[in-house]
């Protein structure tokens, strides 16, 4: 095997102009933190990014920031830190979910995997971010799309094509993102003792308020122990996020907490621990068990995400919990992953879709892990496909086509 | 039309024209098929009204079905297709082809569903932009996205533009808050992208569709995320000697970690013009006049209007009114709103232009767009969405007079220039359309246009669908198809090792 670390973007483009030539797949990382999900690429070639690395722009004042590919993430959170500044779609760190270390992961890796976190119904994700790129196609022909600037609707945007592509598309060798200011403050109102139907309804009535509200959570009683180290220990807790400026957040929890007077039991965590809680909730961290259970995200309508796990606890062993208002659920299941149930029952609720991100290498074998993808928009994507690698040597069947 | 080429016409499909009327009629029953010069006039050009064309035939269907069979048709007999929102493209997006059919959506008029639980509304292609909102107000949400002709330009022609508005820096732009679309591919295949969830299950189609220009599928249903208004909005009005400090008021504002719902600029020009047409008590002794709206809970807002206000008075602000009532709000935003036809009663015709910059570069660019008013002999005003960094310099002519046209033009093509070279882009919002399409080669090399190609390809292999947009010159997907990289012709036949 030959492992390929290319230091620049030239080097980047002479390795897949060589693969390209030589017909000969190659599997494309950077940290490699993300290697876990997803099909198992076996190719005989690496191209690792992680040594291309450096953050090449940074106007603070401009909200934007453009980094080498393998630039590692918590380098960039670092430096937007020291200037009260990060990536407002708070990319997940999926280390401590597949019992690997955590902090890993470069900058490509997050555009790649499209990451966010439970700003997403808020701030969007990557793809929401994402303002240019410059990449090497399969077909080796480097390219570039979008800019530095944060409105550009000059020519089609591929930035967002390669926002959860995994890498099998083109090889990204610079990207550049919109940054924002860091919330002042922020505070989370607790509501506990709420069962699953009233948590829905409890924090559909908080994201349709004027509040603001960042995040809202549901963990139930058999998850809330699994957080802030055990605080939240017995009913379960709805959790609604504020963030802003301190006055701001005073003055929404109070108008909040009156709006949801009655629904459960009220509390408040501030600050730090506030935001350590988020990152729990972000990091899947109830089901970082250090086992191989099964683990399912899932993204569907908000308010059918509790009736799906209803539906689905009649027919399998799970445990779960509910982030985006209960559009995105992380599954664990007991024992198998029950693919064929998971994907039926999100169907029956208006839709959606599952990627299998943990699993014993034993149970994966033969389950789609990410969701194929309707009859129509398969050819699509196929066709996509062949325009950017028509050889097919990108990271091949990563995605399960 | 000044120098612009369109595609040459397909004689086949003119020779054919009665028997696609004819079939056209068939496949939409009714007057959904308008064919006479006098009911085809009002569709031969969008807002872009300097390019007219009339089109082959134009065609108006109601259903999906409809919609499907006629692209099937054409895609079948290799006839073109030019697809039509509401017509309101400033790029001429919706030009249409005189060997084109003309297929207008302005009947997918209905509002679907309302999900108040889920904060989303779906709604047919052709529903206005304020539709949506005016659906949702009653309960106290509105869709974000408003573009400056929202009261006419359809959802559907929203996608196709990835229209943004004066509310775009804080609350994104179509692309952010689109949840799903419904579309029909050129060979008549009906795709449904996304719902009501988050997040494409493969690629993001729905990212490479919005802001396409309606050269890839015609959207039929779209599904976009509706929030609930604000509980206050409030507007500081700002005027600054020079533009420089304007400049660096608004650098410090977002550098205070603020980001205001709204933050527009105006230069001299289009301050007085403005204030001359609608009074709305703009100063008339600055350089540059900031109107910066925040809009949150009121004790958000509050707090934000003194360190605004304070930051102002720091970068010499000579004038600081904050609103005080709803009026008064709308009465700062009232020129603003109004620049556009305030300038067209100032000069005969105006070409309105939007690059995007760095916001840094806004005193250089404005002074070299002085410069460049002095080259091509004619006046510009300034209306600037300061907050992003897009600006609308609006070019004023005389089309009656010999070559002003021309001049104009070539001044909006300097401009776009100078914005590229500083490191900005060739359009914010409008879109490449024919307008700005022969100026691509100023930011994409052959390489990025032809990978851009390559995704029509994947879309409308035979370019039949909005051909003579965005792309100088639409290479056969065949050609570009094929690899020019061959094994033993590479600089570096062994394996490259780093």
């Amino acid at each position: 095997m030959t492992r390929f670390t290319p230091t620049t973007p030239e080097e980047v483009l002479e390795t897949v102009r060589w693969a390209a030539a030589e017909e000969t797949p190659v599997e494309v990382l950077g940290h490699g933190s993300k290697r876990g999900i997803g099909h198992v690429t076996q190719t005989e070639h690496q191209i690792d990014l992680s040594k291309l690395t450096g953050v090449t722009l940074y106007e603070p004042e401009e909200l934007v920031l453009s980094a080498r590919a393998g630039t590692p993430l918590a380098e960039i959170e670092a430096l937007l830190a020291e200037h009260n500044q990060e990536l407002q779609f708070e990319p997940l760190d999926y280390g401590p979910l597949l019992g690997e270390a955590e902090g890993r992961g470069t900058i490509g890796g997050v555009l790649a995997a499209n990451l966010s976190g439970p700003r997403r119904l808020k701030a969007g994700a990557a793809r929401d971010h994402i303002l240019g790129i410059h990449a090497v196609s399969g077909r080796g022909e480097a390219f570039k799309s979008g800019g530095r600037v944060v409105k550009n609707v000059t020519g089609y945007d591929l930035s967002k094509a390669m926002a959860g592509s995994w890498g099998t598309l083109a090889v990204v060798t610079d990207v550049t993102f919109k940054v924002m200011p860091r919330a002042e403050t922020e505070a989370t109102l607790v509501l506990r003792g709420l069962a699953e139907e009233q948590a829905a309804e409890a924090m559909s009535i908080a994201m349709g308020s004027s509040g603001e509200v960042a995040s809202v959570a549901h963990l139930p009683e058999s998850v809330t122990g699994r957080v802030l180290d055990g605080a939240l220990r017995g009913k379960g807790s709805t959790l609604l996020r504020l963030e802003g400026f301190g006055p701001s957040v005073d003055y929404r929890f109070e108008r909040l907490a009156a709006l949801l007077q009655g629904r459960g039991t009220q509390g408040r965590i501030d600050g730090d621990e506030s935001r350590k809680l988020w990152r729990e909730i972000r990091d899947c961290r109830p089901f970082a068990d250090g086992t191989p259970r099964p683990v399912w995200r899932v993204s569907m309508t908000p308010s059918e995400g509790h009736r799906m796990v209803m539906a689905l606890r009649m027919e399998a062993a799970v445990d779960a919990f509910y982030d985006w208002q209960g559009g995105l659920i992380w599954l664990r299941m007991e024992a198998y992953p029950e693919a064929e149930a998971v994907r039926r029952l999100i169907a029956q609720f208006g839709g959606g879709h599952a990627t299998l991100i943990r699993a014993h290498p034993m149970v994966r074998d033969g389950v789609p892990l990410f969701q194929p993808p309707a009859r129509g928009l398969a050819a699509l994507s196929q066709r996509l496909k062949e325009q950017f690698d028509p050889k097919g040597i990108l990271n091949p069947g990563r995605m399960g086509f | 039309m000044s120098g612009l080429v369109m595609p040459a016409l397909n004689a086949q499909t003119i020779a054919r024209r009665d028997e696609i009327i004819a079939d056209m009629k068939i496949i939409v029953p009714g007057e959904g098929v308008v064919h006479t010069e006098n009911g085809m006039r009002p569709f031969e050009t969008d807002a872009l009204t300097a390019y007219r064309q009339m089109p082959l035939v134009v065609v108006l269907p109601e259903t999906v079905q409809q919609v499907s069979r006629i692209l099937k048709y054409c895609h079948d007999r290799n006839i073109r297709v030019v697809p039509r929102g509401s017509g309101t493209s400033l790029s001429g997006g919706a030009l249409p082809l005189g060997d084109a059919v003309l297929l207008v959506m302005t009947r997918f008029n209905r509002i679907l569903d309302i999900d108040y639980a889920n904060r989303t509304v779906t709604a047919q292609p052709g529903v206005t932009n304020l539709g949506i909102t005016n659906s949702v107000q009653h309960e106290g949400f509105y869709y974000a996205p408003d573009p400056s002709s929202q009261i006419a330009c359809s959802i559907g022609g929203n996608i196709a533009e990835n229209s943004g508005g004066v509310h775009s820096l804080k609350y994104g732009l179509t692309a952010n808050n689109v949840l799903g679309i419904e579309m029909v591919l050129m060979n008549g295949e009906v795709v449904r992208i996304g719902g009501k969830h988050l997040d494409a299950e493969g690629y993001d189609l729905l990212g490479i569709m919005t802001g396409s220009e309606g050269l890839l599928g015609v959207v039929t249903e779209v599904t976009v995320r509706i929030l609930k208004k604000p509980e206050t909005a409030r507007a500081v009005l700002l005027g600054f000697p020079s533009s420089e400090q304007a400049g660096q008021c608004v650098a410090d504002i977002i550098g205070a970690g603020i980001i205001p719902g709204g933050m527009e600029m105006m230069d001299r020009p289009a301050i007085h013009a403005a204030e001359d047409f609608v009074h709305a008590g703009y100063p008339l002794d600055v350089e540059a006049l900031l109107i910066v709206e925040l809009d949150g809970p009121a004790a958000e807002v509050d707090h934000l209007i003194q360190r605004v206000e304070t930051l102002a008075r720091a970068n010499g602000s000579t004038t600081c009114l904050v609103s005080n009532s709803e009026a008064e709000r709308m009465t700062f935003w009232a020129g603003r709103k109004a620049a556009f036809p305030a300038v067209g009663r100032i000069s005969p015709d105006y070409l309105c232009m939007d690059g995007t910059i760095p916001r840094k570069e806004l005193p250089k660019v404005l002074a070299g767009m002085r410069e460049l008013s002095e080259k091509h002999r004619l006046r510009v005003a300034n209306v600037f969405h300061a907050g992003d960094g897009n600006l609308h310099p609006l070019i004023l002519y005389d089309a009656n007079k010999d070559d002003e046209l021309e001049r104009a033009e070539a001044f909006g093509a300097d401009i776009l220039r100078l914005c590229v070279k500083v490191g900005g882009v060739l359009t914010g919002e409008h879109g490449v359309g024919v307008e700005k399409r022969d100026l691509m080669p100023e930011m994409f090399s052959e390489d990025d246009l032809n990978q851009q190609i390559r995704v029509k390809c994947a879309f409308d292999p035979n370019h039949l669908l909005n051909p003579g947009k965005v792309f100088p010159q639409l290479h056969r997907c065949a050609e570009l198809g094929r690899m020019h990289v061959h094994r033993g012709q590479i600089a570096f036949p062994d394996i490259p090792r780093f």
